[in-house]
């Protein structure tokens, strides 16, 4: 099946096509189109949002009344976060968007319609350079059949007037008219072990190194920060593991028996033993390299090994924290070179 | 100013107590080196990166000889700004050092414009006094070399007299005593022409690097800096080289593993090729085998020339290698690419162009002044130093055949004063024909320094006396002995938690291995390791390169991540972590290890 204005495949989608597809979407899109494996999927383009948000403006104002809010006002936030979420997860979909994740849906499971789906929010002023947006939408892991996905697209964009969405944006004062949200659907790495990577050091900004955390299971333990994952560092450029902490892995994320996923506790003898091995950690510290090369920037990336071995990239998003600090630079040329050295002999104090 | 703030004292250092029974032994160094109660006010630390075992009398000469060059440097003839020279104590055999700051700014701002005329130049025409350097050294190496055979005869060789020289025999004895010590005070300024510059350059483009990529481990600044052609790496080279000319002579099958030197001399000497082998051997030898085993500063510390054991002992191993096909030689092209490339590598890292003008400012320095920061110790610490103890054991043999003591190594239980006394009381003896004083003297002495010596070596000493100044900001105490206020406060807090087993230390080169410890005290054990085992020794040493081929790891007691051991273990690409302080001690012969070179952790497993 081919791309739609309402549904875009991975192969389909770059990075300049974010306002359609979200930044989740779009940097899915990139990666996959750089050779990078990412599990496989399609894009709910922003177009059905937009449908929905316009029939429902018709009734009663939407975004103007959200711009409205002020950040203190937390209860006018919360009545009309519930009143925006209610009318969004109980609009229907548009005919035409409706008709295209069906078909989408068929050519992604092929023949298995019961094969779980990752379901995440895709914002369009997500993991931009600016703000991350991170964890803000909903995200809904281990979903099986058309029916729970259709579903969960409309909870998706709900999921953009939640209390924390609506108070970051006003945070920030970010207008609400260019904010529109679309859905990935992807098929789901079922995890041994997932995690985060940072190719800069979110510890001191450093960035010829590369810092991997790992925990069993899926990544959601980690992303959520209700495991404190294994942590790794290595060097982006020598290739060495340089720091190493495993921790106690207590529990993990798993899939579900009837969709979704649940956690449970690690068996004894996995507890401190690590996560991913040295070579899936080279293996993995490569693929960020590779992002960070195609990117040009630092990235923050979610990451998962299934139980074959294989690597997939769930997310990449530019490094917001280092980068936003504006350094002035650590040394400049020197007219005489020599004079460099009063650094070390003139007196640190 | 409150002082609600008790300040961090290590024990003071008139707490430190003379060890009982060694109180004379105590005595006899000179006055100058003996604390006073003033010193109390002062921070004092072991030097044991230097001196990590109990000094004798004799061999203070080099902290002497080192010290006064190291403070006229950077005091009088470089002006560094923010610090004099360094001060030097002596207890129960331990040299304590403590450097001499200036803190006044109006002072550094005097000593700054003083420095920038004369360390500038200094770095501005760096090859040029560099390579006027090497003839300096090498004509006092040679000068050293010309000094005159000791001898006594019994009647002044006629030639002498008819010659008219007029100045007798013994007289000579004194010359050449006094030459020999002086050349060696004179090597030590050589020695520190250059280094606290070259360090200081080195330094510049580290403290960089750490703040460019505050991650970035020592070893890989150390990478990008390291030359590859350095006149230290010759002795290995030389070995390999004789392993391959072994082969080719076909003499080879005679370098069994555990052979020694005196087996295997008379076997070379019988054949044609054998004689060949042993031209090429004495080509190496002179000057490449005269590298001690240790870091120069003790008389003990002997050259491959001296004893050929160690270099033996490393010939099977490389002609093993040769045979089973493997390159043995140092790749240099492919260490020098490899360094291009991590420089490149880092560059490409930097924010902004401007960074990476300073970077490549700071690396070029850097480049330029390491030949000498690895170049000099071949001279210095290794080849003048021979010579120097060498010269002295002349004497110790001399003054023994005269019944002073009844060894000839027992000459470095005396003080170079007391050396100079002995000589001229030997040269009185022989002038008016009755016996010397010395043998009724000497003997009870000697005997009685060795037995302090040895009772010294079983105790430890603390690391630091008195208390910790707030911020050290000597440069040459940072560089020469990475003495920071954080390693100070790990020391004070080592005290407190005694049983552990991780040993901590400068990781020098990374990876991470387990294995068999093979505690190694000396040079006579190399031949215990085995391959596959991890070496635990006290100082690493480029003399000890050769038994890198066999080892899978590498911990020491002492040395930083430039160590030349820590960069011969990089070459080698094992694990290696140097500066532990205590491995040797805390590891038993025999124990299963872990190494974690890239965190300069040592784990004893059991």
């Amino acid at each position: 099946m081919p791309s739609t204005a309402n549904i875009g495949w991975f192969a389909d989608i770059t990075l300049a096509d974010r306002l359609k597809v979200g930044g989740k979407g779009a940097s899915l899109g990139e990666l996959a189109r750089a050779g990078i494996a990412v599990p496989p999927g399609f894009v709910v383009t922003t177009r059905g949002f937009e449908q929905v948000l316009a029939e429902l403006e018709k009734e009663l104002p939407v975004r103007a009344r959200v711009e409205a809010l002020s950040l203190q006002d937390l209860r006018g936030i919360r009545l009309l976060s519930e009143e925006l979420r209610t009318r969004l997860k109980g609009a229907p979909l548009p005919k035409d968007v409706h008709a295209d994740i069906v078909a989408a849906h068929a050519a992604l499971c092929r023949s298995d319609p019961n094969r779980p789906l990752a379901v995440r929010s895709s914002a369009t002023a997500e993991d931009s350079e600016e703000a991350s947006f991170a964890g803000l939408q909903d995200t809904y892991l281990w979903v099986k059949g058309v029916e729970a996905v259709l579903e969960y697209v409309r909870w998706c964009w709900a999921s953009l007037y939640s209390v924390p969405s609506i108070s970051y944006r006003r945070k920030d004062r970010i207008p609400e008219d260019g904010i529109a949200i679309a859905v990935v659907v992807q098929k789901m790495v079922d995890a041994r072990s997932a995690g985060v990577m940072f190719t800069r050091s979110p510890l001191t900004g450093d960035r010829s190194v590369i810092t991997i955390e790992s925990a069993w299971g899926l990544g959601s333990a980690v992303v959520s920060g209700e495991v404190t994952p294994d942590r790794f560092v290595i060097g982006k450029i020598t290739d060495q593991i340089s720091g190493r902490e495993i921790s106690d892995k207590r529990r993990q994320d798993v899939p579900a028996e009837r969709g979704g996923i649940t956690q449970i506790e690690t068996p004894e003898e996995l507890r401190h033993a690590p996560s991913i091995s040295d070579d899936e950690i080279k293996a993995v510290a490569e693929i960020g390299r590779k992002v960070e090369r195609h990117y040009g920037k630092p990235q923050d990336i979610e990451w998962a090994i299934d139980r074959g071995g294989e690597i997939f990239l769930l997310q990449s998003r530019p490094e917001t924290v280092w980068s936003g600090k504006d350094k002035a630079p650590i040394a400049k040329p020197a007219e005489n070179p020599v004079q460099h050295v009063m650094k070390i002999f003139g007196g640190r104090r | 100013m409150s002082t609600t703030v008790q300040t961090k004292c290590f024990p003071l250092p008139s707490s430190l107590k003379v060890l009982p029974g060694t109180e004379r032994a105590q005595a006899a160094y000179p006055y100058y080196m003996q604390f006073s109660k003033e010193d109390d006010e002062r921070f004092w630390f072991y030097n044991s990166m230097h001196f990590p075992e109990p000094m004798s009398v004799f061999d203070v000469t080099t902290a002497e000889a080192a010290y006064c060059a190291l403070g006229a440097a950077n005091t009088r003839v470089h002006s560094l700004p923010t610090t004099l020279g360094i001060d030097y104590r002596i207890i129960n055999g331990r040299i304590y050092i403590g450097g001499n700051a200036v803190t006044d700014p109006a002072e550094i701002a005097r000593r700054t414009n003083e420095f920038q005329q004369r360390a500038f130049y200094y770095y501005e025409h760096w090859e040029e006094l560099f390579a006027q350097w090497k003839q300096k050294m090498l004509a006092l190496i040679r000068s050293a070399e010309a000094l005159p055979k000791l001898s006594l005869p019994e009647f002044e060789p006629l030639e002498h007299v008819r010659a008219g020289r007029g100045i007798a025999s013994n007289h000579y004895l004194l010359d050449t005593y006094q030459k020999t010590l002086e050349g060696y005070f004179r090597m030590w300024h050589h020695h520190f022409e250059f280094l606290l510059l070259g360090y200081g350059a080195y330094l510049t483009f580290f403290d960089f690097c750490k703040k460019a990529f505050p991650e970035i481990s020592d070893q890989t600044v150390a990478r990008m800096v390291a030359g590859m052609e350095a006149e230290i790496f010759r002795p290995d080279d030389e070995l390999r080289r004789l392993a391959k000319c072994a082969i080719q002579l076909g003499v080879d099958d005679l370098f069994r593993n555990g052979i020694t030197p005196a087996e295997i001399m008379p076997s070379l000497k019988r054949s044609e090729a054998g004689r060949k082998w042993l031209e090429e051997l004495a080509v190496s030898r002179e000057p490449w085998f005269n590298i001690n085993v240790g870091d120069g500063f003790y008389h003990y510390h002997r050259s491959w020339n001296d004893d050929l054991s160690m270099p033996f002992a490393s010939l099977p191993g490389y002609i093993a290698n040769v045979k089973a096909g493997e390159r043995i030689e140092r790749p240099v092209e492919k260490l020098m690419s490899e360094r291009k490339q991590l420089i490149n590598d880092y560059r490409e890292l930097l924010n902004s162009d401007q960074e990476r003008a300073a970077y490549d400012q700071m690396i070029q320095l850097a480049h330029r002044v390491f030949p000498y920061v690895e170049g000099h110790k071949f001279y210095c610490e290794h080849w003048y130093t021979n010579l120097f103890f060498n010269k002295i054991r002349e004497f110790g043999t001399l003054l023994t055949e005269h019944g002073f003591f009844p060894e000839a190594e027992d000459v470095f239980h005396l003080t170079h004063y007391e050396v100079e006394a002995a000589i001229i009381d030997l040269m009185t003896s022989w002038s008016n024909g009755s016996p010397p004083r010395g043998p009724a003297r000497w003997t009870r002495i000697v005997n009685e320094r060795k037995a302090a010596i040895a009772e010294w070596a079983r105790h430890e000493t603390p690391p630091a006396l008195g208390p910790v100044p707030d911020i050290i900001d000597d440069p040459a105490i940072v560089m020469l002995w990475g003495i920071t206020r954080e390693n100070l406060d790990s020391w004070l807090a080592a005290g407190e938690k005694p049983d552990s087993n991780e040993i901590k230390g400068f990781a020098a080169s990374s990876g991470v291995v387990d294995g068999i410890a093979r505690v190694v005290m000396t040079v006579d054990e190399i031949d215990r390791l085995r391959r596959g085992d991890i070496l635990v020794c006290h100082v690493t040493n480029p003399s000890w390169a050769p038994v890198f081929q066999k080892i899978a790891a590498a911990v020491s007691d002492i040395g930083g991540s430039m160590s030349h051991a820590a960069i011969v273990a990089r070459e080698f690409g094992l694990p290696a972590v140097v500066g532990t302080g205590t491995a040797t001690q805390k590891i038993k012969d025999g124990q299963r290890i872990r190494v974690d070179g890239g965190r300069g952790v040592v784990t004893i497993l059991q």
